[in-house]
């Protein structure tokens, strides 16, 4: 892909972006900052193939400590969003249930 | 443009790259179309997953999106880059994903803005690592050109875009890791909130941005590029986001929780040029835009201007309180848990206030019965979040719905304000900037223009707050105490609530 391609591709991300997110509840602004990030730990990806590369091994564990904090965000952030996401309940006619009940 | 992506898939049916070989460096980008529709498709399970969160029913879905995208994303890159290494790097995700996941689950809603802060850090960490090891070994990353050296000497060098885009993702990836630290040690309270103002600090900052910019150019342009260039950017870029923290005080965090959170995604961004991959562009580029919408949101929410928030300065008083005191000849009423039981049974809406403090008294969980029982007696009960309520955006609504607050009982400032006229009640919890008046109309205010809730509309006020001393964030003094239907209820939130309970009760 030749360099104007990739900054289509981020423009248009961008735009994108921004209605999306302006779609989103202010209700939901924690969760929303806690699943971004989550999913700009995509840097792992990078991370991956530092950590599986041969040749310089400054790159290779470089790579694999970047995995590590990637890989704590990923799972950090994506868990504590559904933690959050499951407390949000409609209002229900009084009857005390577990916290699956929202889903409908 | 068709037809070579159709031959390529022919060439390479097991989807490896060919990046051991240097003369095929220029057409290793995206050889396998299936490689990038994967990363392609990943990018659009991140946007499901944004998308979702425009109504919490939709929201858990939402996050399965994100989780699904990841797991593409990954896999696809492992499958790639298939070798002995998987075994170190299953441990490293193993380690990783059980701190993360042990953190996730322990963690108080309280102390969501430090957790974020602090995976912000992460990110901005991982992608000066990312960036490091490119550096280290260009060969890996598909980033090598070829090169006449000056002596006519032909050399595989770095490709002069990437250099500007590792850079530059690495210098954005340190501003965000230690701008976090920093955040994180103010949120969480190992730090002063109060800004730490060094002198000349905006001459020290404008010259150490040029200075990352200006060497950037020069990595990029410069023939051999010296070796000190591309560590002197990184340690530039981190001194440069600890020193644009620290002189921003506690009040101001949530911008700057929003405002890390954007440079996480710009920086995501920077590396997936480098990468050429689509799925940390997309990514990057929607967390970008995320975290600053979310920033100038705060800001207005606060009347303040973004710049005036980089500047620092603000939430001086936060510590020192004693200028702005209750002027004490002004009368006051005091009222007892029995007077707000009795009024608010009495209602026939109740609208609750509730701001940082009632969390900081952890008054969320008898709040929420108060309101069952009011609601028992038929009176409407809604909540007022305002949007800087809590310490970032959203938390408010977080924390009440874990007290298990129904969300279509919690509005928005501008939803709810206009109802404060038919209102029997507002019941302001551990709030204060944000019903005050003086925002409407003193000039002079700190907090002028900020937009406010007009409890002065309700026909009755209980304010609960510890004592007639501190006077919120901004340190200014609140015409609500003394108005004509307001009654004070000073004591600690929790408790205070707990003796309304009590009343309603009987």
């Amino acid at each position: 892909m030749d360099f104007i391609s990739i900054l289509s591709i981020f423009v248009m991300a961008c735009f994108v972006g921004y209605y999306v997110v302006w779609s989103v509840t202010p209700a939901l602004h924690t969760p929303l900052m806690a699943v971004t990030n989550a999913i700009s730990s995509v840097i792992i990806v990078g991370a991956l193939i530092a950590a599986a590369s041969t040749g310089a091994q400054t790159a290779k564990w470089l790579g694999l400590v970047a995995v590590v904090l990637a890989s704590v965000n990923i799972f950090g952030g994506f868990a504590v969003t559904e933690r959050m996401l499951a407390m949000y309940k409609k209002k229900e006619p009084r009857a005390p249930k577990k916290s699956e009940g929202d889903e409908a | 443009m068709i037809t070579r992506f159709l031959t390529a898939a022919v060439l390479t049916p097991d989807g490896s790259y060919s990046f051991a070989e240097p003369a095929n460096v220029a057409e290793a980008h995206g050889v396998n179309p299936w490689v990038a529709l994967a990363y392609l498709i990943a990018g659009v399970c991140f946007i499901l997953a944004l998308r979702g969160l425009s109504s919490p029913a939709t929201s858990r879905a939402g996050n399965r999106y994100g989780m699904v995208g990841m797991l593409i994303a990954v896999i696809t890159t492992l499958i790639t880059h298939f070798n002995a290494s998987i075994i170190e790097i299953a441990i490293a995700i193993a380690i990783g994903g059980t701190i993360g996941f042990v953190i996730a689950r322990r963690i108080a809603m309280t102390a969501m803005p430090q957790l974020v802060a602090a995976f912000h850090s992460l990110v901005g960490m991982a992608a000066v690592l990312v960036a490091g090891a490119a550096y280290a070994n260009p060969g890996a990353f598909d980033i090598l050109v070829p090169h006449l050296n000056a002596n006519g000497l032909e050399t595989m060098v770095i490709n002069p875009v990437s250099r500007i885009e590792m850079a530059l993702g690495a210098a954005i990836g340190a501003i965000t890791f230690s701008g976090s630290v920093i955040a994180f040690l103010k949120l969480n309270g190992n730090m002063g909130g109060a800004p730490i103002m060094l002198p000349m600090r905006h001459v020290i900052n404008l010259g150490t941005l040029i200075a990352i910019l200006v060497l950037t150019a020069m990595f990029a342009i410069a023939d051999p590029a010296p070796e000190w260039i591309f560590p002197v950017v990184l340690l530039l870029a981190f001194i440069i986001g600890f020193l644009l923290i620290i002189p921003i005080g506690g009040a101001d965090m949530p911008v700057v929780v929003s405002m890390l959170n954007s440079y996480s995604g710009w920086a995501a961004a920077a590396m997936g040029f480098t990468l050429h991959n689509t799925a940390m562009i997309i990514t990057g580029a929607l967390v970008g835009a995320s975290g600053a919408i979310l920033s100038s949101i705060m800001c207005k929410a606060m009347n303040r201007s973004f710049i005036s928030v980089i500047a620092g300065g603000f939430g001086a008083e936060d510590t020192g309180g004693g200028d702005g005191a209750v002027k004490v000849d002004r009368p006051w009423k005091r009222g007892s848990a029995e007077d707000a039981a009795f009024m608010m049974s009495q209602a026939e809406q109740v609208i609750i206030i509730p701001g940082y403090g009632m969390a900081v008294a952890q008054a969320q969980h008898v709040l929420r019965e108060m309101s069952d029982l009011l609601k028992e007696k038929g009176v409407t009960v809604k909540y007022a979040i305002h949007p800087v309520a809590g310490r970032m955006p959203g938390h408010m609504n977080v924390l009440l719905a874990e007290a298990n607050v129904p969300y279509d009982e919690v509005f928005e400032l501008e939803d709810i304000n206009g109802e404060f006229a038919q209102t029997d009640v507002a019941f302001v919890i551990g709030a204060n900037d944000v019903v005050n008046p003086a925002a409407k109309t003193d000039k002079s205010s700190p907090i002028f223009g900020m937009p406010v809730f007009d409890v002065g509309k309700a026909k009755q006020v209980f304010f609960l707050k510890r004592s007639m001393g501190g006077v919120g964030y901004a340190g200014v003094d609140n015409d609500v105490f003394y108005m004509d239907q307001t009654m004070m209820l000073l004591s600690d939130a929790k408790k205070m609530v707990e003796e309304i309970n009590k009343s309603l009760a009987d």
